[in-house]
C-alpha cells in the first residue's frame, strides 16, 4: 500500500490500520463484524444531506417556478383530463418512514387540480413490469385520504399486459418500439411524479419505461445495452440512457408531460440503527451496545422473522431538493443533486472488491432475496455504482457476503424460480439466454395472469436481472461468495464459495497476489465511487 | 410439434361445482313438493359429498350421480341453457377469459377436461369458444337416468391417461404444453404436461404446488 493511497482523501475513505476496529457487514438478514486486512480501504456513504425544511413549500414552489414550460396551474383547465404517474415501491430502499414523499406531492398537485376544475383524474403507479403494488402498500404510499377518495377506480397499478390498456406511440429512428399506458397516453396533461434514488433513476426513464409493455421494453433491457453503459449509474455514459432519452423524445412529441423530481439524502436509518452508517472506529459505548442488542436479537429469530424485522424500519430519507418542468432541465438538475450526495471522489482501482449484500433491492421489498436477486446486487448494482471506470480492475476478484439460501417468494417470484433451476443449469450466457426463452416466459399464460391479478413480477423479469449483472459478469475475473451456506447456489451462478470471509480473502489473494489492493464498500453503501 | 392448454372446469375456470348443477336440476322438479324433496335431500348429502371427495374422487362420482337416477334425459337438456345462463356463466372467473386468450394466442390447442355432465357444460364451451373438450356422460334407458357414468370416467388419473392418448394422437408435445386445475384430486393430470399450475388451489394443492415450484394462479 503506497503513502499515497493511505492518506486520508476523503471523509468517505478510511484505511484499516493495526488498531482500526472490525467492520459491519451484511450478510442477508444478518450482521457480521470482520477484521479486515491491514491496508484495506473502505467506502463509506457520504454523511446525508441537510434535508429541506419545509417539504410541501419546496413542491409548491417547482410546481409555480418549473424549468422549460409554464407553472402548472397556468396549464390547467376544467374539464381537462389529467393522469398523475407516481414511482413504484421499487424507489426508495427500504420505503420511506410515512408521509412518503409521493403523499406530500400528490396532496399538493390534487389539491391544485381540484382547485383549478380538473376533475377527470387517474394515479397511476408507473410499475412496468415490476409487480403489481398490494392495497396496504398502495394506501401506505398516498395515506388514508387519496386512497379512500381514489382507490381502485381512479387509483391503480400500470398493467403492461392489458391490450386495451396500451396504445402504440410509434418508433425510434432506431426502430426501438414504444407502447405506452392508454390512459396516460390519451389524458391532456400527464404529471409524473419522481423520487430519484440512484442516477439511474429518472427522466425519461420515468414514463417511456414505467409505463410502457414488454416488448417495448426489451428493445433497451438487453445485455448488449448493459454492456454498451460503462456504468448505468452515470448517465453521460450509459447506453441505456440514451435509449431511453431517444424515447423520452418521442414521448414529448405525443404527450403533455409536467415532470417532478425529487432528491433525497442517504439517511437510512436513525436512532436505534443509525450505528450502521458510521465508521466502526468512531463509535461509542451505546453505539456498540446497540449493535451488540441487534446482534443478540436476531440470532435468536427465525430467518423469516429476521426478514420481517428489518423489512417493517421504514427509511428516515428527506427530500434534499425538487424541481419541475420539462423532463430533461428538472432531470439535470435531480441528477446534479444526487451525486453532490452520492460521490466520493476515489483514486486507483482496486484488485479484491468485498461487498457484503443487505436484505434490501428494489425487487424484494417485504420479500425475500433469492439468489438471483443476490446476483443482481452483486454484479449489477454494487459493482456499478461508479463514475468514470470500475472500482475493481478488469479481472479482479469480487467478494460477495451472503448465505446464498436457495429460498424464493413464490407469490412475488414465480418465474425466477423456472428461470434458476431449468434456464441456468443449461446456459449463463445472457444472448443464448434472452434469444432462446426470454419470449416464453413472457409469454407464459401463468406468469402473465399472476403478473396481472396477483402479485408477481413478469415472467421476463429474471432475464432482465440476469442482463443487469452483465458488465460486471464480463468485467471480473472471479466471485466468491463468502458465507455461502450451500455449494450449489454459488456453482449455479458460476461463482466459486468460502466458508467466511477470511478464507474468501485468501482465496482472492492466491488468485491476484498477496500485494493486491483491496477494497470494501460499507453497506448500505448509497453512493457511487467517483473515479480520478 | 404444437402444445396445448388442459383445463379442469369447476373451481379451476369457474367457481361453480357439480353440486350447484345437482341443486339446480333439484329446484326443477315436476311440482313443488318434488322439487322441495329433491333440494332438502341434496341439502343433506352436502355433508357426504364433502367426506367423500376428501377420501376419494372415485367414491364421490358413485355417490353424487346416483341422484340424478330416474331423472328423464329431455328435462335436464331442456334446463342445460337456463342452467348455463343462471348458474354457469356468471361463475366463470374474470380470469378465465384472459388465460384462455393469451394460451390461444401462442398457438396452444385449449383443451377442458372435466368431470361435470356434457349437457351441462356444451354451452358454456361454446361460450368460451372451446371446441375440444371432454367431460362425463350419464348412462340413459328408455329416456332415464340409471344414476351411472358411461366409461371413461374423467377424474385423477383417467384425466392424465386421457391426456396422453389424446397428445400422442394429435401429435402434441407435452413438454410444451399447460395444465390449470384447483384441485389435488388432479394431480396426475398436473404431473403428465411440462408447465403445471394450481388455480385457485385448495389447501392440499396449494401445498405440493409450492413444494414442487409450480406457479399458483388466481382467476378470481
Amino acid at each position: 500500500m503506497s503513502l499515497q493511497l493511505r492518506r486520508k482523501t476523503h471523509e468517505s475513505v478510511i484505511y484499516i490500520d493495526r488498531d482500526s476496529a472490525p467492520r459491519i457487514m451484511p450478510s442477508g438478514e444478518d450482521f457480521i463484524l470482520e477484521d479486515l486486512p491491514i491496508g484495506t480501504r473502505v467506502l463509506y456513504p457520504n454523511p446525508p444531506l441537510k434535508g429541506l425544511p419545509n417539504r410541501e413549500a419546496a413542491i409548491r414552489y417547482a410546481l409555480n417556478h418549473p424549468h422549460g414550460c409554464d407553472p402548472l396551474f397556468a396549464q390547467l383547465e376544467p374539464g381537462m383530463q389529467v393522469t398523475v404517474a407516481v414511482d413504484d415501491i421499487s424507489l426508495p430502499l427500504p420505503p420511506m418512514a410515512t408521509p412518503d414523499i409521493r403523499q406530500t406531492v400528490l396532496e399538493v398537485v390534487l389539491d391544485m387540480l381540484a382547485g383549478h376544475g380538473v376533475d377527470d383524474v387517474h394515479i397511476l403507479i408507473a410499475n412496468c413490469l415490476h409487480r403489481k403494488m398490494t392495497e396496504w402498500e398502495m394506501k401506505r404510499m398516498v395515506g388514508a385520504r387519496i386512497f379512500d377518495a381514489y382507490y381502485p377506480d381512479r387509483y391503480y397499478n400500470h398493467d403492461a399486459e392489458w391490450a386495451d390498456g396500451l396504445v402504440k406511440l410509434g418508433e425510434t429512428k432506431h426502430k426501438e418500439p414504444l407502447v405506452l399506458n392508454r390512459r396516460a397516453a390519451e389524458s391532456d396533461l400527464l404529471i409524473y411524479v419522481n423520487i430519484n434514488f440512484v442516477p439511474m433513476d429518472g427522466g425519461h426513464k420515468s414514463v417511456a419505461v414505467g409505463l410502457c409493455d414488454y416488448e417495448s421494453l426489451r428493445a433497451h433491457h438487453e445485455p448488449q445495452t448493459i454492456l454498451d453503459s460503462d456504468s448505468y449509474m452515470d448517465p453521460p455514459r450509459s447506453e441505456l440512457n440514451r435509449k431511453c432519452t431517444r424515447l423520452g423524445k418521442l414521448v414529448d412529441e405525443h404527450l403533455n408531460v409536467f415532470h417532478i423530481e425529487t432528491a433525497i439524502n442517504n439517511r437510512m436509518y436513525k436512532g436505534d440503527m443509525d450505528f450502521l452508517l458510521k465508521n466502526e472506529d468512531d463509535f461509542t459505548a451505546f453505539d456498540r451496545m446497540k449493535f451488540e442488542a441487534m446482534r443478540y436479537t436476531m440470532n435468536k429469530l427465525p430467518r423469516p422473522a429476521r426478514r420481517k424485522l428489518l423489512h417493517s424500519r421504514p427509511a428516515q430519507y428527506e427530500m434534499t431538493a425538487c424541481h419541475a418542468g420539462k423532463t430533461d432541465p428538472v432531470h439535470d438538475k435531480i441528477v446534479a443533486k444526487g451525486f453532490e450526495q452520492y460521490a466520493i471522489p476515489v483514486s486507483g482501482q482496486c484488485d479484491i472488491l468485498i461487498t457484503g449484500i443487505p436484505d434490501i433491492s428494489p425487487y424484494n421489498v417485504y420479500s425475500i432475496l433469492n439468489p438471483l436477486l443476490v446476483q443482481v446486487m452483486a454484479l449489477g448494482y454494487h459493482f456499478n455504482f461508479y463514475r468514470n471506470k470500475p472500482l475493481l480492475k478488469k479481472g479482479g476478484v469480487l467478494i460477495v457476503q451472503h448465505p446464498c439460501y436457495d429460498d424464493f417468494d413464490h407469490k412475488f417470484h414465480p418465474s425466477y424460480i423456472e428461470f434458476f433451476n431449468r434456464l441456468l443449469p443449461e446456459t449463463r450466457d445472457s444472448f443464448v439466454l434472452r434469444e432462446k426463452y426470454e419470449r416464453e416466459f413472457a409469454n407464459n399464460p401463468s406468469y402473465v395472469e399472476m403478473y396481472r391479478r396477483g402479485n408477481a413480477y413478469h415472467g421476463a423479469h429474471p432475464f432482465f436481472m440476469w442482463y443487469w449483472g452483465e458488465n460486471g459478469r464480463q468485467h471480473v475475473g472471479k466471485v466468491i461468495a463468502a458465507g455461502a451456506e450451500n455449494a450449489h447456489v454459488p456453482a449455479m451462478l458460476g461463482w466459486e464459495r468460502a466458508d467466511n470471509l477470511t478464507e474468501a480473502i485468501a482465496m482472492a489473494r492466491s488468485y491476484m497476489g498477496n500485494s493486491a489492493e483491496i477494497t470494501m464498500l460499507h453497506q448500505p453503501m448509497i453512493g457511487v465511487a467517483d473515479m480520478e | 410439434m404444437a402444445g396445448a392448454a388442459f383445463y379442469d372446469l369447476e373451481g379451476t375456470l369457474v367457481s361453480t361445482n357439480l353440486v350447484h348443477t345437482l341443486g339446480f336440476y333439484a329446484r326443477r322438479q315436476q311440482g313443488w313438493m318434488q322439487s322441495f324433496k329433491k333440494s332438502a335431500t341434496t341439502l343433506l348429502s352436502l355433508p357426504v359429498f364433502a367426506v367423500t371427495d376428501q377420501y376419494s374422487r372415485k367414491v364421490f362420482n358413485d355417490l353424487y350421480f346416483k341422484r340424478y337416477k330416474g331423472q328423464s334425459e329431455d328435462r335436464l337438456r331442456y334446463f342445460a341453457h337456463e342452467l348455463f345462463e343462471e348458474v354457469i356463466k356468471p361463475a366463470v372467473f374474470p380470469g378465465s377469459y384472459e388465460l384462455i386468450e393469451k394460451s390461444r394466442s401462442l398457438g396452444l390447442r385449449q383443451v377442458v377436461i372435466t368431470g361435470a355432465l356434457d349437457l351441462s357444460v356444451k354451452p358454456l364451451m361454446e361460450h368460451l369458444n372451446i371446441t375440444e373438450y371432454v367431460t362425463n356422460r350419464l348412462e340413459f334407458v328408455n329416456g332415464s337416468a340409471t344414476g351411472r357414468l358411461l366409461p371413461p370416467i374423467m377424474a385423477a388419473a383417467t384425466k392424465a391417461s386421457w391426456i396422453r392418448t389424446f397428445a400422442e394422437r394429435e401429435a402434441i408435445s407435452l413438454s410444451d404444453s399447460y395444465a390449470y386445475t384447483d384441485s389435488m384430486s388432479d394431480l396426475p393430470m398436473l404431473s403428465v404436461v411440462g408447465h403445471p399450475a394450481a388455480v385457485n388451489p385448495d389447501m392440499r394443492l396449494r401445498q405440493t404446488a409450492l413444494h414442487h415450484d409450480w406457479p399458483i394462479l388466481t382467476l378470481k
